[in-house]
C-alpha cells in the first residue's frame, strides 16, 4: 500500500504532467490522438500527389513504365529495406523508453538517424544520376524513348513526391536528435514516453508513404525492356 | 492499454514479414503479369501498410478514438480519389500523354 501511495503521489507531481490534464494516462492518449489527426492531414497531404500520379499512370500507361525502368531498382530496393531497418530501431526506442532503458533508448533513436541518413544519402546519388542524364523536368529534359512527354511528367511526379518525401524524413531525423538527451538524462520511463512514441507515429508513417512509392515509382516498368 | 508494452519479439517478427514482403514484391515486378503486376504490388504494399499501422504504431493495442482517426483518414483518401477518378472517366477516355 505505502508503494501504491507514492506512485499515485509520484504520477500527480510528475514533472512532464501538464496543468490542463489530471493524470499522465489522458496525457498520453490526447498526444497520440493529437498526432494521428495530424498524420491525417498528411495522409491527404500525400494522398493528392498519389491521385495525380493515378490519373497520369492510367492517361499514360507504357509510358510510365518506359520511364520507370530507368530508375534504380537496386538502390530503390536497398533503401527500402533501409527505411524498414530504421522503422525496426524506431519502434525497439519506444521500447526501451517504455521499460525505463535510458541508454539503449538512447541508442536506438542514434540507430534511426543513421538508417535515415543512409536513405537520404543513397537519395542524393540517385537525384545525382538523374541530373547527369538529363533527367529532371525543367532542367533540359532529354528522353531517348518515344514516350518522352510521359516520361517527363513521372520525373515530375518522382521528384515531387520523393523530394516531400525526404523533407519529411530531414524533419524527422531532427526531431529524433531532439529527443536524444533527453532521453539519456531518464526522461522516459513507463510512466511518461510521449515524445518518443508520437515521434514513432510520424516516423512509421514516413515509412509507410516509402512504402507505396517504392512499387509506384520503381518496379512499374520492371518487367518490359 | 496504452501502457501495453509490445515484446521485442513482436516487433522483429513484424520487420520480417515486412523485409519477405519486399523481397516478394521485386520478385514479382520481373514477372509479366499484365494489369495484375499493378494488382499484386499494390495489395502487398497494403499489407504491409497495414503491418506497421497495426504492430509498430500500436493501432491493434490502442482504444477505438485512435482507430477511428486512422479509419478516418483513409476514408477521406479514398473519397478524394475515388471523385477525382469518376470525374475523369465521366468525361469520356483520358487524354493520352505521349
Amino acid at each position: 500500500m505505502p508503494d501504491a501511495a507514492h506512485a499515485h503521489g509520484h504520477a500527480h507531481g510528475h514533472p512532464a504532467l501538464q496543468h490542463q490534464f489530471d493524470t499522465l494516462e489522458q496525457q498520453k492518449e490526447s498526444s497520440t490522438f493529437g498526432m494521428w489527426v495530424f498524420l491525417v492531414t498528411e495522409i491527404m497531404f500525400f494522398g493528392g500527389l498519389f491521385t495525380i500520379y493515378m490519373i497520369y499512370r492510367m492517361a499514360s500507361y507504357e509510358g510510365f513504365a518506359e520511364a520507370s525502368h530507368e530508375l534504380d531498382i537496386v538502390l530503390g530496393s536497398i533503401n527500402t529495406a533501409v527505411l524498414i531497418g530504421s522503422s525496426l530501431t524506431m519502434a525497439m526506442a519506444v521500447w526501451a523508453a517504455q521499460t525505463g532503458r535510458a541508454r539503449t533508448t538512447a541508442n536506438f533513436l542514434v540507430a534511426t538517424i543513421v538508417l535515415g541518413s543512409v536513405f537520404l544519402g543513397i537519395k542524393v546519388v540517385e537525384y545525382a544520376e538523374k541530373f547527369h542524364h538529363d533527367h529532371v523536368p525543367g532542367w533540359g529534359f532529354a528522353w531517348e524513348g518515344p514516350h518522352a512527354d510521359a516520361a517527363e511528367l513521372f520525373y515530375s511526379l518522382y521528384f515531387a513526391m520523393t523530394g516531400l518525401h525526404a523533407v519529411h524524413m530531414i524533419i524527422g531525423i531532427g526531431v529524433l536528435a531532439a529527443l536524444i538527451r533527453p532521453a539519456l538524462r531518464g526522461r522516459y520511463d513507463a510512466s511518461y514516453y510521449n515524445p518518443v512514441e508520437i515521434t514513432g507515429l510520424y516516423w512509421h508513417f514516413v515509412d509507410i508513404v516509402w512504402i507505396f512509392l517504392f512499387p509506384l515509382l520503381y518496379l512499374i516498368g520492371r518487367h518490359v525492356t | 492499454m496504452s501502457e501495453h508494452v509490445v515484446s521485442r519479439k513482436t516487433y522483429f517478427l513484424i520487420f520480417g514479414a515486412l523485409m519477405v514482403g519486399t523481397a516478394l514484391t521485386v520478385a514479382v515486378a520481373f514477372v509479366d503479369l499484365g494489369i495484375f503486376n499493378d494488382v499484386v504490388m499494390l495489395t502487398i504494399a497494403v499489407a504491409k501498410a497495414l503491418l506497421v499501422i497495426l504492430f509498430f504504431m500500436h493501432v491493434r493495442y490502442s482504444g477505438r478514438l485512435t482507430a477511428l482517426a486512422v479509419a478516418s483518414g483513409f476514408l477521406f483518401l479514398l473519397i478524394l480519389m475515388g471523385i477525382v477518378v469518376a470525374d475523369y472517366l465521366a468525361r469520356g477516355p483520358l487524354p493520352g500523354v505521349g
